[in-house]
């Protein structure tokens, strides 16, 4: 099952089980969302449960977290990721912000769907990965799958937390097709993963940049250098637990995502490592990510976002030390 | 979602709304506010009520409703108005020709302006040399009418850079893809405008989508609050790319102008003529002190969103049809042809420009370098920035490197 298809199929396993979820946002309804995540749902829930909004994002998070606040479980798109900033006052000020300045007392259990990430061509404001903007306010959880089976899963923990969680999707990855066992139980939302055990060096990715690594430590493999690749899958909380397993057997870490590197999630990975792992560190860890500059046009994007090449550099410098 | 065939009706109001509480100069030109302000009540239907100047059939309508923007095209000339034929003629080709491209993998995406070209060079033409012109994405011919080469707007669509022109060479500001944001910008602009004590005024574009943005309504609230010289002019096209108008207002859009203290009015989109009276009028407004307008061009995205949109999943042909009918060139052309303002030797001649104007954009397209690498790092920050210069170093190491590499392995 794609990607995309797993969400659809997680948000209509949501809408079956439980008529206080909600799915709205742009372009949800008849059109199934841009890149037909929400398609169908309308149709077999109707449109008090499938809800096209107005195209306003601070509107469609506002309204969602009084929904919430009224018992409903609203599971809200964003378009693309760089629209997602006329709702970020709501998230940040509000959503993020009500279970604490309530005592405990309101539960605000919205999901934010955001489809993030380059490398699908795409004119400016379509290409963004600002989960660290999101990670860095506490009160939100922050998750990004890599794959079909994550996806369905993740999102159906997503919908049962009780917190807020902003839910990253790999735009880029849609259309991979990957198992996804309906009936399986899930590890917990926030577990990173061994995508691939290795020895030399451990490389640590989320969303979009997962599928990368294990090309990397593929390409790794055929020059004899033995690579584990970590699945982080929640960005907030973090799993340093699985982080610093992986780096004391393997002694070298590379972090790869798309965004930033300066002030990154990269830089949070790093750090933490760095204290927990010092006497194990053969190298310092390093990241590879987007440089401090706007996002690029699409002709540029292959330079900015980290390919193949810009992994294994990293990986080599690493085993250089 | 039903469209009003209104457009084909004679229209029954020109405008609606309140004088904005600013209250209009003495003997100023406008429409006569206060008579239409005493008929605020018969309003509240949804039904389009369109100021129109030609009819679909390309006949003038001259009405006590449209009197009062008739002196703004009372003058116009025969030759002005083959301009605005010639103007339209040119955009769709360009638009087509764009399309074209896309479809050819030369463009990433391409914004459509197909059936909007009347609201577009009627309003765009209304502009003054220093007027200041706040885009969307879909512009092209509002673009055509400022004077910027039609080739700068295809960089973004190609994906070559993010912008493509100097927004001050012809007070064209950059095209804005998130929705709603240029409507406090021009809003800003404007309050600037009135600070300098110049008369120029800011006219901008957004679709009716927009209008849902709490940006637009922020805009609306600031012009009101500073009695800003800004004329917004919100293409009314039906969809908001799979919603209809109604998923974002239970009223007709020019009707909203009236809350913030500000006219409205409903203009038919696909008439030159009338776009270009309205927005005459309410740009004078602007550079009399009166403060904003909104200006609802009703009018019909007769294409796709994009070009990566599917409309066939959320609307039907006969709506497109029923819109064909009213073609806005159409209908400029019956008119210049039954008054005799255009001979076929114009429309000959316009031809073959037209034709030559699609091919230089195919060929300026095609020749379209790609970026240099190390503009990524290009213009970042103003004063430049430690770490910004760092990273461009090691970028450019990183990229010599396989050069290096490459010329050793030969
Ligand atoms: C803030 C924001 N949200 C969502 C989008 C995605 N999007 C691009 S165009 C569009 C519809 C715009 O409709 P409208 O304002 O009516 O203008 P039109 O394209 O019809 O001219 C949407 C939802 C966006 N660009 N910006």
């Amino acid at each position: 099952m794609a990607l995309a298809k797993a969400i659809n199929e997680s948000l209509r396993r949501a809408l079956e089980a439980d008529p206080k979820v909600l799915v709205m946002g742009e372009d949800v309804g008849k059109l199934g969302g841009v890149f037909r995540v929400t398609d169908g749902l309308q149709k077999d829930f109707g449109d008090e449960r499938v809800i096209d909004t107005p195209l306003a994002e601070s509107g469609i998070v506002g309204t969602a977290i009084g929904l919430a606040l009224r018992g409903y479980r609203p599971v809200v798109e964003i378009q693309f990721d760089g629209f997602v900033f006329p709702a970020y006052d709501q998230i940040v000020t509000q959503l993020a912000k009500m279970h604490a300045r309530s005592l405990g007392k309101v539960k605000l259990p919205v999901v934010v769907r955001i489809p993030y990430g380059g490398g699908i061509g795409a004119v400016e404001h379509h290409s963004e990965s600002p989960e660290a903007l999101f990670a860095h306010v506490a009160g939100l959880k922050v998750v990004s799958p890599s794959n079909a089976s994550d996806a369905y899963w993740m999102m159906q923990q997503a919908i049962q937390s009780d917190d807020p969680v902003i839910y990253f999707e790999p735009k880029r990855r849609y259309w991979d097709k990957g198992e996804v066992a309906t009936d399986a139980i899930p590890g917990p939302l926030h577990r990173a993963r061994v995508v691939r055990e290795g020895t030399d060096l451990t490389l640590a990715a989320y969303g979009p940049m997962v599928k990368l690594c294990q090309e990397a430590a593929d390409a790794a493999a055929e020059e004899g250098k033995s690579l584990e690749v970590l699945d982080l899958r929640s960005i907030s909380p973090l799993d340093f637990d699985t982080v610093q397993a992986s780096v004391e057997r393997t002694r070298r870490l590379v972090v790869v995502h798309e965004a930033p590197v300066f002030l990154g999630s990269g830089a949070e990975i790093a750090a933490r490592i760095t204290e927990r792992c010092f006497y194990h560190l053969e190298a310092p860890v390093l990241r590879v990510g987007g440089y401090h500059a706007p996002y690029p046009p699409a002709r540029l994007e292959e330079e900015y976002l980290p390919g193949l090449d810009r992994v294994l550099d990293a990986v080599d410098r690493a085993l250089a030390y | 979602m039903t469209v009003d065939s209104s457009a084909t009706r004679k229209p029954r109001r020109s405008a609606a709304g309140k004088a904005g509480t600013t209250g209009s100069k003495a003997g100023s030109a406008g429409p006569q506010r206060t008579a239409r302000a005493t008929r605020a009540g018969a309003q509240e239907s949804t039904e389009p009520q369109l100021v129109q100047l030609l009819t679909p059939g390309g006949e003038r309508v001259e009405n006590a409703e449209n009197a009062a923007y008739e002196p703004y095209v009372a003058a116009i000339t025969p030759e002005e108005l083959r301009g605005l034929y010639r103007d339209m003629v040119l955009t769709r080709r360009f638009d087509a020709e764009a399309t074209a491209l896309q479809r050819q993998g030369e463009l990433g995406l391409w914004a459509s302006l197909l059936g909007q070209e009347a609201a577009q060079i009627g309003s765009g033409r209304a502009t003054r040399e220093d007027d200041y012109v706040f885009p969307t994405y879909r512009e092209h011919g509002v673009a055509w009418c400022r004077g910027v080469d039609p080739t700068n707007l295809l960089g973004m669509f190609r994906g070559v850079n993010n912008g493509g022109w100097d927004p001050n060479g012809n007070n064209f500001h950059l095209y804005t893809i998130v929705i709603g944001s240029q409507a406090l910008h021009a809003t800003g602009y404007a309050m600037g405008i009135a600070k300098d004590g110049a008369d120029a005024a800011v006219i901008a574009y957004f679709g009716d989508g927009a209008s849902s943005q709490g940006d637009v309504a922020e805009a609306f609230t600031f012009s009101a609050v500073y009695n800003a010289p800004v004329v917004f002019f919100c293409q009314n096209n039906q969809w908001a790319i799979s919603e209809p108008t109604e998923k974002q207002s239970r009223v007709p859009l020019y009707q909203r102008a009236r809350g913030f203290g500000f006219p409205g009015v409903r203009v038919d989109g696909n008439d030159v003529l009338a776009c270009l009276a309205v927005t005459r009028w309410a740009l004078e407004r602007a550079r009399n002190g009166e403060g904003p307008t909104l200006v609802e061009a009703y009018t019909y995205r007769m294409g796709a969103h994009t070009t990566s949109d599917d409309p066939t999943r959320y609307r039907h042909d006969d709506e497109r049809a029923a819109w064909e009918a009213k073609d806005p060139i159409l209908r400029l052309r019956r008119y210049l042809e039954a008054s005799n303002h255009a001979d076929d030797g114009f429309f000959a001649e316009l031809e073959s420009e037209s034709e030559a104007l699609g091919k230089r954009v195919r060929e300026v397209v095609r020749a379209m370098p790609d970026p240099d690498h190390l503009a990524i790092f290009e213009n970042v920050y103003a004063d430049g920035h430690a770490l910004v210069d760092e990273e461009r170093a090691q970028f450019a190491a990183y990229q010599a490197s396989f050069a290096d590499a490459e010329a050793e392995g030969v």
